[in-house]
């Protein structure tokens, strides 16, 4: 009792803390401690101990005062302020740079200040896995659809006043690091029309993009060796490569002054309800409706039932697995219900000639990037080229160092898997990267090191001749979004499953069209229609009718 | 990450509703703080934080003013296509630069604006076919899309940009139609450019014919251990 008296503050204390019926606990441990002051270690006294266990408890007291008060988040059972709220108009699975993007612009484009809540679900909290991280941060306009174009049209200039759209008072701005360097599409005698008419219909966009001869590329690139080209295409505005990081951070950064929601957990389960519909034809169609997310905690089995009225998936390189989820694709293959959405984890690159057979083997293979130094190499204006096989390469930093990626060599020369193991953003820096094969393991994204000797560098050397002499100090892998049908993005609603909607499949494109896409999805999801740019072709239900929507110009 | 690389001053827009705000809170608290000017500022900018943090209201305010701020300077470089329509490129450019409050010199005349002997700055419009050979822009609150003025002047033979606090190293990539041209640019004391020496260096690729002028190609590189105390250089973005 003599701590009691000494400390007159912790005696209010402890009548409100009877008052709120947490009495027997505290009693019966304050018996205990008297008993056995003694034998827990140093201390300065059975009453030392007491006044320290009794700032302990004050503290806590007084955190759970503040949490009754009003403005406070009370439960009175356990602490929920890890857990997602329980209901959210809008839940967004995926925290990449795509799902938040839409919801950017979801909060952007409300009609009223704070109408609509939005919670976004991301499952890993380091990123080490998502393809926004791993990519490799490339922004053209050299596509051959011309709602690819517009797409990184507005893209561009998002990025070029990412400081106005995302500013947030008393933050500092946004350092991109764009290098504006333009991309170089080489092409062969056989693709050399295809490559006219796309840059034709670029042109025509607003794309600021140039054909040139070999000569002209002898002349502006001395070290490239312009054998097999027959024409180029070169990006002269708005091309190039920036930190994909910054516009993620940037992009979490304001949607959370926003009043967006963000929680890091994993989407179990929907539960939702059916309808049985008729169309105008008499055909009975089941469509259904998702009225709840499971959302489950990391390494724990709580869940959080959260009340949703719209899902946008957004999920990047497991969209499938979450559609599936929501029962898309559980049918009779050939129906609509039957119609699974084709995205997958893909690690490889497409097959620029669309002749070759598909790959036996859908996983385990690796898209894997290169990080070399090579001190004669090109120079500071290098920009991004893409040999005619696919390869590619650009350059990174000021070092002499340049980064590149493979073209799906293992396809054409009839290989059936390639090694990958996981190699996380968080150990990328580590200069001593073992270059040993390892076992092969679908599930991980290790990269091959001799597989860049025997495969890749020919390709590179024969176009650059400065690569002949080159040095690989790191490598990565990355998943991307895969569409298996086209390669190219999924947007809008699925015609079942009437509150889902598809932000994803970009297979490889993502990151450059995000702002787009984002604005597009929150216009689909706000209006019901799409308002500044098309993308009706981009819709799933093309899965079903067949109708492609190819790119070509795939790097 | 991004917040360790943007190390250089920020540009005024964000932190100008400050200022505005200051003037206020100061003369509500009275002047009873005897700390120095730059106390005074920073304990300004904490309580503005701090209102921000807790009403909407305040927030919501400085939002809007940060957007007025923002769409004032897209409205100063807007196009004026109907000038350009009617009497052509170079004095619709001449026009831009004279509104934004810079300077401008058609060949063989002398230099119009507000430092020139130009009183009349309507003048030029009846110079028929004069190509513009000089623009100096310092200070001006030029953009991406107001470069789409200069950009049209195809005689330019000298152009300055210093000071300018939204030209950024997009901008600067805009640049490559003048490459025939353009003889000098300055590039002094851009705010908004993230690596001075390495824009320098790549603006001379860009150009060929051009001798670029205001930025040292070292500065920003990490000095060595003698130099070390002369100068505040930041380290390279890798």
């Amino acid at each position: 009792v003599e701590c009691c008296v000494r400390t007159g503050r912790a005696g209010t204390m402890l009548r409100r803390a009877l008052h709120f019926g947490l009495a027997s606990g505290l009693l019966s441990r304050r018996l205990g401690t008297r008993r056995g002051g003694s034998t827990l270690g140093k201390v300065e006294g059975s009453g030392g101990y007491c006044v320290r266990y009794w700032d302990g408890k004050v503290s806590e007291i007084k955190k759970k005062l503040q949490s009754v008060l009003p403005g406070g988040t009370w439960d009175p059972l356990y602490d929920t302020s890890h857990l997602p709220p329980e209901h959210s108009d809008v839940v967004i699975v995926g925290g990449g740079v795509l799902g938040l993007s839409v919801a950017y612009w979801l909060k952007r484009l409300e009609k009223q200040r704070g109408a609509i809540r939005v919670l976004v679900v991301e499952r890993d909290h380091t990123y080490s896995q998502a393809s926004t991280g791993l990519s490799v941060g490339g922004i053209r306009q050299q596509f051959s659809l011309p709602e690819n174009v517009q797409l990184s049209l507005f893209s561009v200039n998002f990025l070029r006043n990412i400081n106005e759209y995302l500013a947030v008072v008393d933050d500092p701005p946004l350092d991109l690091q764009f290098n504006p360097s333009g991309y170089l599409l080489l092409a062969s005698e056989q693709d050399a029309g295809m490559m006219e008419n796309n840059v034709k219909m670029q042109r025509q966009e607003g794309a600021k993009v140039c054909l040139m001869s070999p000569e002209q590329l002898r002349n502006k690139f001395p070290w490239m060796n312009t054998e097999g080209v027959a024409l180029a295409s070169y990006g002269l505005e708005g091309e190039g490569w920036f930190d994909p990081w910054c516009l993620l951070q940037g992009l979490r950064r304001k949607v959370q002054s926003m009043g967006v929601t963000i929680c890091y957990g994993e989407v179990t389960r929907f539960i939702s309800s059916s309808d049985r519909m008729q169309t105008p034809n008499g055909e009975e169609v089941i469509l259904k409706r998702i009225h709840e997310v499971h959302v489950k905690m990391d390494n724990s089995l709580e869940y959080q039932p959260v009340e949703c009225a719209i899902v946008i998936n957004a999920a990047g390189a497991w969209s499938g697995q979450v559609a599936e989820l929501a029962g898309i694709g559980k049918g009779l293959p050939g129906t609509l219900q039957g119609t699974k959405l084709p995205v997958e984890p893909r690690k490889s690159w497409r097959r620029r000639e669309l002749s070759l057979p598909p790959p036996p083997n859908r996983s385990g293979y690796g898209r894997y990037v290169y990080f070399w130094h090579c001190p004669q190499g090109p120079g500071l204006e290098a920009p991004l080229v893409t040999d005619t096989t696919g390869a590619y390469f650009r350059r990174e930093g000021l070092g002499s160092n340049y980064l590149g990626p493979v073209l799906d060599i293992a396809t054409t020369l009839g290989l059936n898997r390639v090694r990958s193991a996981l190699r996380s953003r968080y150990y990328k820096p580590c200069p001593h990267f073992p270059p040993q094969e390892e076992e092969p393991d679908p599930e991980n994204l290790e990269v091959d090191y001799n597989f860049f000797q025997d495969r890749v560098w020919p390709h590179l050397a024969r176009r650059v001749p400065a690569f002949e002499t080159l040095e690989v100090r790191r490598a990565w892998a990355g998943y991307y979004d895969y569409n298996t049908f086209d390669q190219n993005g999924v947007v809008g609603p699925h015609p079942l499953v009437v509150n889902m909607y598809f932000a994803t499949g970009f297979s490889g494109h993502g990151l450059q069209h995000s702002p787009a896409v984002g604005r597009a999805v929150a216009e689909m999801v706000l209006e019901g229609h799409f308002q500044t740019i098309n993308l009706s072709s981009f819709l799933f239900t093309r899965f079903y009718l067949g109708e492609k929507a190819p790119e070509h110009n795939i790097i | 990450r991004f917040q360790a690389q943007s190390q250089y001053s920020p540009p005024q827009s964000l932190h100008l509703v400050a200022p505005v705000w200051n003037g206020g809170t100061r003369s509500i608290r009275g002047l009873s703080s005897t700390a120095t000017p730059e106390g005074s500022r920073k304990k300004g900018r904490m309580l503005l934080q701090f209102l921000t943090d807790c009403f909407y209201d305040v927030k919501a305010l400085r939002e809007y003013l940060l957007q007025k701020q923002v769409s004032e300077v897209q409205h100063r470089n807007r196009a004026a296509t109907h000038i350009k329509e009617h009497y052509g490129p170079d004095i619709a450019g001449a026009y831009f630069i004279l509104k934004q409050g810079g300077a401008v010199k058609f060949r063989g005349k002398e230099w119009l604006g507000p430092h020139g002997q130009g009183r009349s700055s309507l003048e030029f419009f009846k110079f028929q076919a004069v190509p513009v050979e000089a623009v100096d822009a310092s200070g001006c609150t030029i953009n991406y899309e107001g470069l789409d003025n200069l950009l049209a002047l195809k005689e330019l033979q000298s152009l300055s940009l210093q000071r300018c606090p939204h030209v950024d190293d997009w901008c600067l990539s805009r640049l490559y139609p003048l490459a025939e041209s353009l003889q000098e640019l300055s590039l002094a004391d851009l705010p908004a450019v993230s690596n001075p020496g390495l824009t320098q260096i790549l603006v001379e690729e860009m150009l060929p014919n051009c001798e670029v002028l205001g930025a040292d190609w070292t500065q920003g590189l990490i000095l060595g251990p003698k130099e070390q105390s002369q100068d505040t250089a930041r380290p390279l973005p890798a």
